[in-house]
């Protein structure tokens, strides 16, 4: 991916940053609230998205269990949201364990009843969790196709195991989130949405600033070594281990925040989010906005699922057919995705095609610009 | 003696439906290290052309024929899926070898996309579709070789997809006229009934097994030792077996490697299409049906040690057995008395989503151990 920078002049930044912040704030009066619901929760689905093109575009580990980590930040949440409105319930605790005959709270939602707690506990057991798995596959160097294949079975082991406890996190039905109260407001009121979209935004652009943090420096280089070539980085004396892990466990962290954002926004978690095709579909997001940019991660997120919401609405039935296409469109033509197709050369080939533009000779073939995966 | 005959004949079973399943996952991804995420939509493919080959065999002319349907449907669905599986070979795979993530993610597109189709075409034109696709395929390889080498070809070739595009729409709109349960399309799930000798069940050793799963175990045990000597025995498996172990050389010494692609993958999925039928009796056929049993075929290649037939079998049948053991929570019956703890752990585990869970844990627990599975491939390689 030999992406040429382009540097913007610095008024010009700034002005977009300007009306970026004044989209955020005008949002909720432009948008119908069910159009603002569906960018919000679109949004937060960008968090994860990021977090996906970090271990992905960056490091080369295609997870395709991103769902789990997704959906424990979502019911970190949505218990603490349960468990503190659930004082007019029998036993003080949330109404569904009634149903199924439990009269105490188990043990692990104890510390759930803190606000303090849940604020650490939504990115950070997401992340403990990811470092568990990845330290475990990473130790034993799986990598590759292995790794992919070894995260969607675990997606499955949670998947599994979430569904049929009934007892404990109310199996296949999940958590409600929309009429509980959160500081004396309902969370599925209008009032409360608007403040999670804000909050969602804010979060959105403050990811994106960690993320490149992250990707920056030495660290940021390492993990696009590791990406092109492992074993010399191992041989270089680094240990591609620790920094797989831990890049891993940051991506699981992104999960946590976005699966509660996406939780309190959609007013319900539940298995489903651990299901297969879920997750893959984040893979696409970032593949088609372009995987190795972080801009282009958001950018996916929201445009494919907003682009899903629309072309659901009108025609149920292609949407599949829409969906698959894009995978091997954006797998066979655009590899490096619209964002990275843009910033390469790909506008001006695009121009020269159509004898738009005059073709600049170059080296026939310079390998170190056309290799893929050459970023720097 | 009997609990544990009863066992291990309900692991076996289990087992068998996971190796057929995951035969031609192992021999494509084994073999070509390509991942194929649409195998499972292969599988599916091949439990509707059960379907439809039963209904087409209910009708007056074949009907003196009826009892034989099964038979005829597994070679069918061995084509059907094989035409698809080339078919997707010709397009997009082969731009992706040496590129396994981009094919994961391509053949899942594939996989959404043939789900779809089930669900809004008409399985009749379905039918007519695959038709056409054969005669398309396969009709230009069988012309002679004068016309062959002439620099007409591309015009023979031409006409004889409009044949076979003429062929495929009249074949469908006579199987819609005369069948009309594929003349609409359908997302709900069909049923494929077992012909009567299929159904009830035989004693063996004063145990009863039903005739389904032991018809299971023989396509099982036919497939994979019509594979085994595939392999082994025929010109075609020897070129197979060349090309895996080294590309470049066996292209230098005048093996078409390309050939060897289309070949494997049309093979690898027309295993998917017998896994299919095997499913189609096992219970009811939706478009979902595939997306059952892929992740358990992954485990049970990545278990096995990769282009390993044997340890594909092994996995496989180890995977059933533990299925069985677990999810039946059997282990309290072989050993009633156990420490409370135990056998409430056991007790636990004893659904068959709760043994999902165990076995996926056991499996990554394992691969702590031998990360390269059970017979791992030879060599000294910095990479794998």
């Amino acid at each position: 991916m030999s992406l040429t920078k382009i540097k913007f002049d610095k008024k010009i930044v700034l002005s977009f940053w300007i009306i970026l912040i004044a989209l955020i704030i005008a949002a909720p009066t432009l948008l119908p609230v069910f159009r603002l619901n569906l960018l919000g929760r679109y949004l937060s689905l960008s968090i994860v998205a990021l977090g996906v093109d970090l271990i992905w575009g960056y490091t080369g580990l295609l997870s395709l269990g991103q769902g789990i980590f997704f959906a424990l930040g979502g019911y970190c949440a949505a218990m603490y949201l349960q468990i503190t409105s659930s004082s007019e319930f029998p036993n003080n605790i949330p109404e569904f364990f009634a149903l199924y005959g439990v009269e105490k709270l188990p043990f692990f939602w104890e510390p759930f009843r803190s606000p303090v707690f849940t604020f650490f506990a939504i990115w950070i057991i997401p992340a403990l969790v990811a470092g568990l798995i990845g330290f475990l596959v990473f130790r034993n160097r799986i990598k590759g196709v292995y790794f992919s294949i070894l995260t969607q079975a675990s997606l499955l082991v949670f998947f599994n195991f979430f569904n049929g406890q009934q007892k404990l996190i109310n199996g296949t039905n999940g958590l409600k989130t929309d009429v509980t109260q959160l500081l004396g407001q309902m969370v599925g009121s209008e009032y409360m949405q608007r403040i999670f979209f804000w909050i969602t935004a804010v979060l959105v652009i403050a990811a994106w600033f960690f993320a490149k943090w992250v990707v920056k420096g030495r660290f940021g280089n390492i993990l696009i070594g590791i990406r092109d070539d492992e074993p010399r980085v191992r041989f270089t004396g680094y240990n591609p281990v620790i920094f797989k892990t831990i890049i891993f466990s940051i991506a699981g962290g992104l999960a946590g925040i976005s699966g509660a954002l996406y939780t309190v926004q959609s007013g319900i978690v539940s298995p489903q989010f651990m299901t297969v095709p879920f997750s893959i579909e984040m893979v696409i997001w970032v593949a088609v906005g372009g995987r190795g940019t972080l801009l282009g991660a958001i950018l996916g997120a929201v445009f494919i699922n907003y682009a899903k919401s629309l072309v659901s609405e009108a025609l149920p039935a292609s949407w599949m057919f829409i969906q698959g296409g894009l995978f091997i469109l954006v797998v066979t033509a655009l590899p490096e995705g619209v964002l990275g197709w843009i910033q390469g050369d790909g506008l001006r080939n695009l121009l020269q095609r159509f004898g738009l533009k005059r073709k600049i000779e170059t080296y026939p073939s310079l390998e170190v610009n056309n290799k893929e995966g050459n970023n720097e | 003696m009997e609990l544990l005959l009863d066992s291990l004949f309900n692991g076996v079973a289990i087992g068998s439906v996971l190796l057929v399943a995951a035969l031609g996952l192992a021999i494509v991804f084994g073999l070509m290290g390509v991942i194929n995420l649409a195998h499972g939509e292969l599988m599916m493919l091949g439990a509707y052309t059960t379907y439809v080959t039963q209904l087409i065999f209910k009708l007056p002319i074949l009907k003196p024929f009826y009892n034989s349907y099964i038979i005829v449907s597994i070679f069918l669905a061995f084509i059907v899926s094989g035409v698809v599986g080339i078919l997707l070979e010709k397009t997009i795979i082969r731009k992706l070898y040496g590129s396994p993530l981009e094919t994961l993610l391509a053949t899942w597109g594939v996989s959404l996309i043939l789900q779809q189709f089930v669900r809004s075409v008409p399985l009749a034109y379905g039918t007519g579709l695959i038709i056409s696709l054969l005669i398309g395929l396969f009709l230009p390889t069988t012309f002679p070789s004068k016309i062959k080498e002439s620099i007409n070809f591309k015009y023979f070739k031409f006409s004889s997809w409009i044949f076979a595009a003429l062929t495929g729409v009249l074949t469908g709109s006579v199987i819609s006229s005369s069948v009309s349960k594929l003349s609409r399309a359908s997302a709900r799930n069909v049923d494929v009934t077992a012909p009567s000798w299929m159904r009830g069940q035989v004693e063996i050793i004063g145990t009863a097994f039903p005739k389904t799963r032991l018809m299971i175990i023989v396509i099982t045990l036919i497939s994979v030792i019509a594979i085994t000597l595939f392999l082994n025995q025929s010109a075609w498996g020897m070129r197979i077996r060349a090309v895996t172990q080294n590309r470049q050389m066996s292209d230098c010494l005048g093996i078409s490697t390309e050939k060897v692609d289309i070949i494997t993958f049309g093979i690898g999925s027309g295993l998917a299409g017998v896994a299919g039928v095997a499913v189609s009796l096992l219970g009811s056929v939706g478009p979902n049906v595939g997306g059952n049993y892929i992740v358990g075929c992954f485990m049970v290649v990545v278990l096995g040690g990769v282009g390993n037939l044997l340890g594909t079998v092994l996995a496989s049948f180890g995977i059933g057995i533990m299925t069985d053991l677990i999810g039946a929570g059997r282990l309290l019956s072989i050993w009633p008395d156990m420490p409370l703890p135990l056998s409430n752990t056991i007790n636990f585990f004893a659904t068959t989503s709760m043994a999902r869970v165990m076995i996926f844990a056991l499996i990554v627990i394992f691969l702590q151990f031998k990360p390269t599975g059970l017979f791992p491939q030879k060599g000294r390689m910095v990479e794998n």
